[in-house]
C-alpha cells in the first residue's frame, strides 16, 4: 500500500508540475463554464447546474483520456516500466497508484466549478439537492472515464494512440443508448444500460439512485482490473 | 531437508538452468546455464546481440524465460516473483529514468518502490549520491544532465537499498574514463558483501572486476571460467614473436619445417623482420628453432612467448577464426 501512496504522490506532483495538465484543466473549466452560461443566457434562467454537469459529461469525453494517456503509456515509451517491475512493487499497486493520482487532479480541477455554484447562491436561490447529487455523479462518471483512459494507456507506448482509442470507447458508451432506441428487444435493453450517460440523468435531477452508483463504480471496477490483467500480460509477451 | 542441500542453497544465490528464450521465432538465448555463488562478480562478455541483456531481463524477472528457470536466493524468478524482486538492484542497459523528475527526488521514490523503510531511504540517498559522485547535481532535473551522469544516477538507484544481488547491464557505457575507474572500484566493493552479475563487452573490464567470466555468443555459453585460467586453458596454440636477421624467403621456409610449427607469419618492420610462429599445443620448440637459425648463419635477435589475450579468447570463442 505504501508503494501505491508513493506512485500516486510521484504522479500527482508530475500533474500540478505540468503545463500539459493545466492546459487540460482550463480547457475543462473554459467548456464546461460555457455550458454554464448558456443556461444564463436563456430568456428565463433557472438557478441550477443542469446544463452544466450535462456538458462536463460531454466535456470529460476528451479531457479525461488527455489527463491518462501519460500515465502509462510514458513509463513504456522511457523504458522505466522495466525498472517499475522489476521492483517489489505489486501490478495493482502500480495501476490504483496512478489512477488515484488522476482522480486527485480530476476533482482539483473539477472542484473550481463550485465556484458557479457560489455565483448561484449569491444571486438566486437554487435548490441544492440537484447540485450535490449532481457533483456526486460527475465524480463517478469522472472516474469511470478515467478509468478507461488507464487501460487505454496500460495497453500502448503511444500516448496519442491511447488517448483517441479511449475517446473512441467513451464516444461509443456514451451514445449507446441512442444507437438501442433503433434495435428493440433485449438486446436494445443491455445497450442503454451499458450508456455512461444515461445513468447520470437522475443525477442530474437530484436523485442519488444506488442502481447508477453501483453501474459507476462497476465501470471503474471492471477496468482498472482489466488495467491490472494488461499490466500483468506484459510479463509474458 | 538435510543439512548438505540447506548449505548449498546457501552459498548459491543465482541459479538458471536451461534457459531459452525465443522472440518471436528467432532464439535469443538458447540452453544457458550458470550458477553465481553469494558474494561472487560474474560478468557476462559477449558480442552485440549476444543475448546478455535478454538473459539479464530474465535474471530480474522483467520477462519470464521461453523455457527453463532462474531461481534467486532459493526464489523463482517467475513463480515467487515478489520475493525474488525484493533482493535485486538492477541497471537496465537502456537507463531508464523519470526524465522530469530531480536527481535526490528519484532516488527517494526508488527507494520507496524497492520497499525501503523511510527512516532509512534519505540516509542512503545521500550514501547513493556520494558513493557516484552526483553531489553537485542532488537538485538538477535528469533531463537536464548529461548521458554519463544518468548512467550515474542508474548506477545509485541500483545500489541504494543495498540489494542482495546486483544486475548491472553495462555498466560503464557513456562515462569518462576517471568515473570508469571508480565505477570498476565501486563494483568491486559491492561485491565483497553483494553478489554481483554484470554484462560487457570490454575485456579488460571484465578480468579486472569479475571473479568468473561467461562468454556467451549467438545466445549460447561457449566458455566460462575464472579470467585466469580462460587464458591459460585456452592457450592450445601458444605463439613466439621471433625476430631475425636474414632473407625472409630462407627463413620463412626454414622455420616451417620445423617440427612442432603449425604456422608462420610475418612482418616487416623498418629495419626489423619479425616472425610470428604458431605453436601445436604443448611443445617446447625455442631450442630447435634457435639452432635451425644459428645453423643457416642467421642472426636471432629476440624470440618471445606470446599467451593468448582474452581479447584473443574472445574473438576465438565468438568468431570462429583461427588465429
Ligand atoms: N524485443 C526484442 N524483439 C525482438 N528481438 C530482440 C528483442 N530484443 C533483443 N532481440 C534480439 O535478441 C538477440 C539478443 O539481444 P540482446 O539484447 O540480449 O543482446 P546483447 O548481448 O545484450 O547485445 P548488446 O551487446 O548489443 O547489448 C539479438 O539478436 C536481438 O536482435
Ligand atoms: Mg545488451
Amino acid at each position: 500500500m505504501r508503494t501505491a501512496q508513493a506512485v500516486a504522490w510521484k504522479e500527482i506532483q508530475v500533474y500540478f508540475s505540468n503545463p500539459t495538465a493545466y492546459i487540460v484543466g482550463m480547457m475543462f473549466l473554459a467548456l464546461s463554464g460555457f455550458f454554464f452560461a448558456r443556461d444564463l443566457n436563456d430568456p428565463f434562467p433557472q438557478a441550477s447546474l443542469e446544463n452544466f454537469f450535462y456538458g462536463a459529461n460531454i466535456v470529460l469525453i476528451l479531457i479525461a483520456p488527455a489527463l491518462t494517456m501519460r500515465l502509462m503509456a510514458e513509463e513504456q515509451k522511457l523504458g522505466t516500466i522495466e525498472l517499475l517491475l522489476t521492483s517489489p512493487v505489486r501490478d495493482w499497486e502500480v495501476i490504483i497508484g496512478k489512477y488515484i493520482a488522476s482522480f486527485v487532479f480530476l476533482i482539483a480541477t473539477v472542484s473550481l466549478t463550485l465556484y458557479y455554484t457560489v455565483l448561484l447562491y449569491v444571486f438566486a436561490s437554487p435548490d441544492p439537492g440537484p447540485i450535490y447529487s449532481g457533483y456526486l455523479g460527475l465524480a463517478l462518471y469522472g472516474g469511470a472515464a478515467l478509468a478507461i483512459g488507464l487501460l487505454c494507456s496500460t495497453l500502448t507506448s503511444n500516448q496519442i494512440v491511447a488517448a483517441v482509442v479511449a475517446m473512441g470507447i467513451l464516444l461509443v458508451m456514451f451514445f449507446a443508448d441512442l444507437a438501442s432506441d433503433n434495435i428493440g428487444g433485449t438486446a436494445s435493453t443491455i445497450i442503454s444500460e451499458i450508456s455512461i450517460r444515461s445513468h447520470f440523468d437522475d443525477f442530474d435531477r437530484g436523485v442519488i439512485d444506488t442502481k447508477h452508483v453501483v453501474y459507476y463504480l462497476s465501470v471503474i471496477a471492471f477496468f482498472l482490473f482489466m488495467s491490472i490483467r494488461a499490466l500483468e500480460s506484459r510479463r509474458w509477451r | 531437508m538435510d543439512s548438505t542441500f540447506q548449505s548449498s542453497m546457501q552459498s548459491t544465490m543465482i541459479q538458471a538452468t536451461g534457459l531459452t528464450h525465443y522472440y518471436g521465432p528467432f532464439p535469443a538465448i538458447q540452453d544457458v546455464n550458470f550458477d553465481v555463488r553469494r558474494g561472487e562478480i560474474l560478468g557476462f562478455l559477449g558480442p552485440n546481440g549476444a543475448g546478455k541483456t535478454t538473459t539479464m531481463r530474465i535474471l530480474t524477472g522483467y520477462m519470464p524465460p521461453t523455457r527453463g528457470t532462474v531461481t534467486l536466493d532459493g526464489y523463482d524468478v517467475v513463480e515467487k516473483s515478489l520475493e525474488a524482486r525484493r533482493r535485486i538492484g538492477y541497471l537496465p542497459e537502456t537507463v531508464p529514468l523519470y526524465t522530469e523528475m530531480t536527481v535526490t527526488s528519484y532516488l527517494k521514490y526508488m527507494g520507496t518502490l524497492r520497499g525501503m523503510p523511510p527512516k532509512l531511504i534519505k540516509g542512503r540517498t545521500d550514501d547513493a549520491v556520494g558513493l557516484c559522485h552526483l553531489e553537485d547535481y542532488r537538485k538538477t532535473i535528469i533531463g537536464k544532465l548529461s548521458k554519463g551522469f544518468r548512467q550515474r544516477v542508474g548506477i545509485a538507484q541500483a545500489i541504494m537499498h543495498e540489494p542482495e544481488v546486483l544486475v548491472l547491464d553495462e555498466p560503464t557505457i557513456g562515462i569518462d574514463p576517471i568515473q570508469v575507474v571508480e565505477t570498476r572500484r565501486l563494483i568491486e566493493d559491492l561485491g565483497k558483501s553483494q553478489t554481483v552479475v554484470l554484462s560487457s563487452h570490454i575485456l579488460p573490464e571484465v578480468s579486472m572486476i569479475c571473479e568468473r567470466v561467461l562468454i556467451i555468443n549467438e545466445g549460447k555459453i561457449v566458455a566460462e571460467d575464472t579470467p585466469k585460467n580462460l587464458a591459460e586453458g585456452l592457450q592450445g596454440v601458444e605463439r613466439l614473436e621471433i625476430e631475425i636477421g636474414g632473407p625472409v624467403t630462407d627463413v620463412l621456409p626454414a622455420l616451417r619445417k620445423i617440427r612442432g610449427v603449425s604456422r608462420v607469419t610475418h612482418r616487416s618492420l623498418t629495419q626489423k623482420e619479425l616472425y610470428t610462429v604458431h605453436v601445436e599445443s604443448g611443445k617446447d620448440i625455442r631450442d630447435e628453432i634457435s639452432k635451425a637459425v644459428i645453423s643457416s648463419g642467421w642472426r636471432l635477435l629476440s624470440m618471445q612467448t606470446v599467451g593468448m589475450s582474452l581479447e584473443e579468447i574472445f574473438l576465438k570463442l565468438t568468431t570462429h577464426e583461427d588465429l
